[in-house]
């Protein structure tokens, strides 16, 4: 019993660690509807900025957070400006996917360039320590992760719900031509939700970079989960993308652990088709109104 | 107050509209009559900014708007309902009322706004919590005139709100619209039934492959024999 609880608190401290990584896919999606799939290099700068704030500042990773959450906004409304916006006139929509997966793959070069093929280790400052939570021991720093995907959510819901620019943001996304029409600036929006959603990405980089090894290829590490999540959860909903990250993580580690961790991925996936066959708009989606992608 | 001066105006590179030309006086109520695909969308969409014209100009209150973008000329008080309803499915009937009010000329009357307009449709007010996308055609397009007089604009224009509704509902919109030019709002209206459009309207414009054939008052045009023949059924 005592085994199973543990591997149940490990399938949800994964669980957050997917959330984290997950939601500004989801939040950019669901507005702007464009796949970033230069996400996981999102990632992998914002873990790269955490490493050498703390290195060289001597601060505390989550201090970091204060640079490295601005500076990843910046990042995604300058992307979506000069890189996105341009492209949007183009005919042909696939011309934004070359242009994401072309930032990826440049990134992962400038990042090669910099840092070179080395490791950079950010320090722990005792996040790495575990902590003994009743029946089950668990890393300190994933609890903090999961506590910050929970919260992120709910702040971020409030947001588009409570607020006059939250409201405006989720018009544009449920009816473009319509929002102009309110008087909404719509290019300015979605510079501003290319920015939150990548400004998401840099808090998850000053959670993350603490626990996990920061190479030029981490976010090829860590985006194809989080593709898995956000479709999973609903291409779009960021309550969903936690509740698919929560499974994914508990999958992950139930499966890792009573069938074999050579099969733990075969089981995610399985498992993954299967919900997708049964509700194909995912867990949260609402259908995909393509006519409001135009 | 709107001054239209013969503009082109179309998609991508096809041009529908012909040297347009057209003007709404302070209070007055104008309509476009014409038929299906002569243009009465496209010139409204025009007006808005959602379309720019290739050659001529849009005046409003001696402003230049030609070149202006959709959004800020929603910040000078030109409000269109469009054809279609165009309301946002997954939010509130609330929450659609209070993105009408999102123009800075409106937001700081918001509550005082609502009132009011909660006044000139009261069933509203019962369905305020509901997604737009659970109302009836009729409903969502009562939303969607509440909505665009939540802006407080200074001209609003209809484009065809009672299409594809029935009779009972077509009356109802009618008498909110009656309403809402007792009340001295300025208006251009598009609109299929052309009968009681007219009888409401002060002066018409006809519009025919994308240029205006024809303008009078309104009472002028019910009369006229191409009119009556092409729009009226008479
Ligand atoms: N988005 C569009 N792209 C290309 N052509 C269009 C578009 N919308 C309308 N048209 C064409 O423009 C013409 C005028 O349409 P419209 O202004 O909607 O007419 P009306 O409102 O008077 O019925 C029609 O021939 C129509 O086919
Ligand atoms: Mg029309």
């Amino acid at each position: 019993m005592e085994t199973f609880l543990q591997v149940v608190a490990n399938g949800l401290m994964l669980g957050g660690l997917f959330a984290i990584i997950s939601i500004g896919l989801t939040l950019i999606f669901g507005i702007i509807k464009v796949v970033n799939f230069a996400h996981g290099e999102f990632l992998m700068a914002g873990m790269f900025l955490t490493y050498l704030i703390t290195t060289q500042l001597g601060l505390h990773p989550y201090a970091s957070v204060v640079v490295v959450a601005p500076a990843l906004f910046v990042l995604g409304a300058v992307t979506q400006k000069l890189l996105i916006q341009p492209l949007l006139s183009a005919r042909d929509e696939h011309v934004q996917i070359f242009a994401t997966v072309g930032l990826s793959t440049a990134m992962i070069n400038l990042a090669l360039l910099i840092f070179g093929a080395d490791i950079a280790n950010t320090p722990s400052s005792g996040l790495r320590s575990s902590i003994q939570l009743g029946p089950v021991r668990i890393l300190e720093g994933q609890l903090y992760i999961l506590i910050c995907a929970a919260l992120l959510v709910v702040g971020l819901e409030f947001f588009l719900r409570r607020t006059q620019t939250g409201r405006a943001i989720r018009a544009v996304a449920q009816n473009r031509a319509a929002a102009q029409l309110m008087g909404i600036n719509v290019n300015w929006i979605y510079v501003l939700s290319f920015g939150i959603g990548a400004a998401c990405v840099g808090l998850a980089s000053s959670l993350v970079a603490p626990l996990y090894p920061t190479s030029s290829t981490i976010g090829t590490y860590f985006v194809l989960t989080a593709f898995v999540v956000v479709v999973l959860g609903g291409l779009g909903s960021i309550p969903g993308a936690f509740v698919g990250a929560i499974i994914i993580g508990l999958l992950d580690s139930l499966a890792g652990f009573y069938i074999g961790s050579d099969l733990r991925e075969a089981v995610v996936f399985g498992v993954f088709l299967v919900i997708l066959i049964l509700k194909p708009s995912g867990l949260f989606g609402t259908r995909l109104k393509l006519s409001h992608i135009s | 107050m709107l001054n239209i001066e013969g503009i082109d105006a179309g998609y991508g590179a096809t041009t529908i509209l012909n040297g347009v030309s057209l003007e709404v006086n302070q209070s007055e109520v104008v309509t476009i009559v014409g038929a299906n695909g002569a243009g009465k969308t496209t010139t409204l969409r025009t007006i808005a900014g959602l379309l720019k014209p290739t050659t001529g100009r849009i005046l409003f209150e001696g402003e230049d708007i030609t070149k202006m973008s959709a959004h800020d000329i929603v910040e000078l008080g030109i409000t269109l309902i469009p054809e279609g309803r165009q309301l946002f499915p997954d939010m509130t009937v609330r929450e659609n009322l209070l993105m009408g009010a999102y123009r800075r000329g409106a937001r700081d009357h918001q509550a005082e706004t609502m009132d009011h307009v909660m006044e000139l449709f009261p069933r509203i007010r019962e369905r305020l919590d509901q997604h737009a996308s659970s109302l009836s055609g009729g409903e969502q397009q009562m939303v969607a005139i509440a909505r665009g007089m939540m802006a407080r604009p200074k001209l609003l224009m209809f484009d065809e709100p009672s299409l594809g509704l029935a009779p009972i509902i077509v009356a109802q919109v009618f008498e909110v619209i009656g309403k809402i030019v007792a009340s001295g709002a300025t208006v251009l209206i598009v609109e299929q039934n052309v009968f009681n459009t007219l009888k409401a309207a002060d002066r018409g414009y006809v519009l025919e492959n994308g240029s205006i054939v024809l303008s009078d008052t309104a009472e002028a045009l019910l009369k006229d024999d191409h009119v009556r023949q092409a729009y009226l059924g008479i």
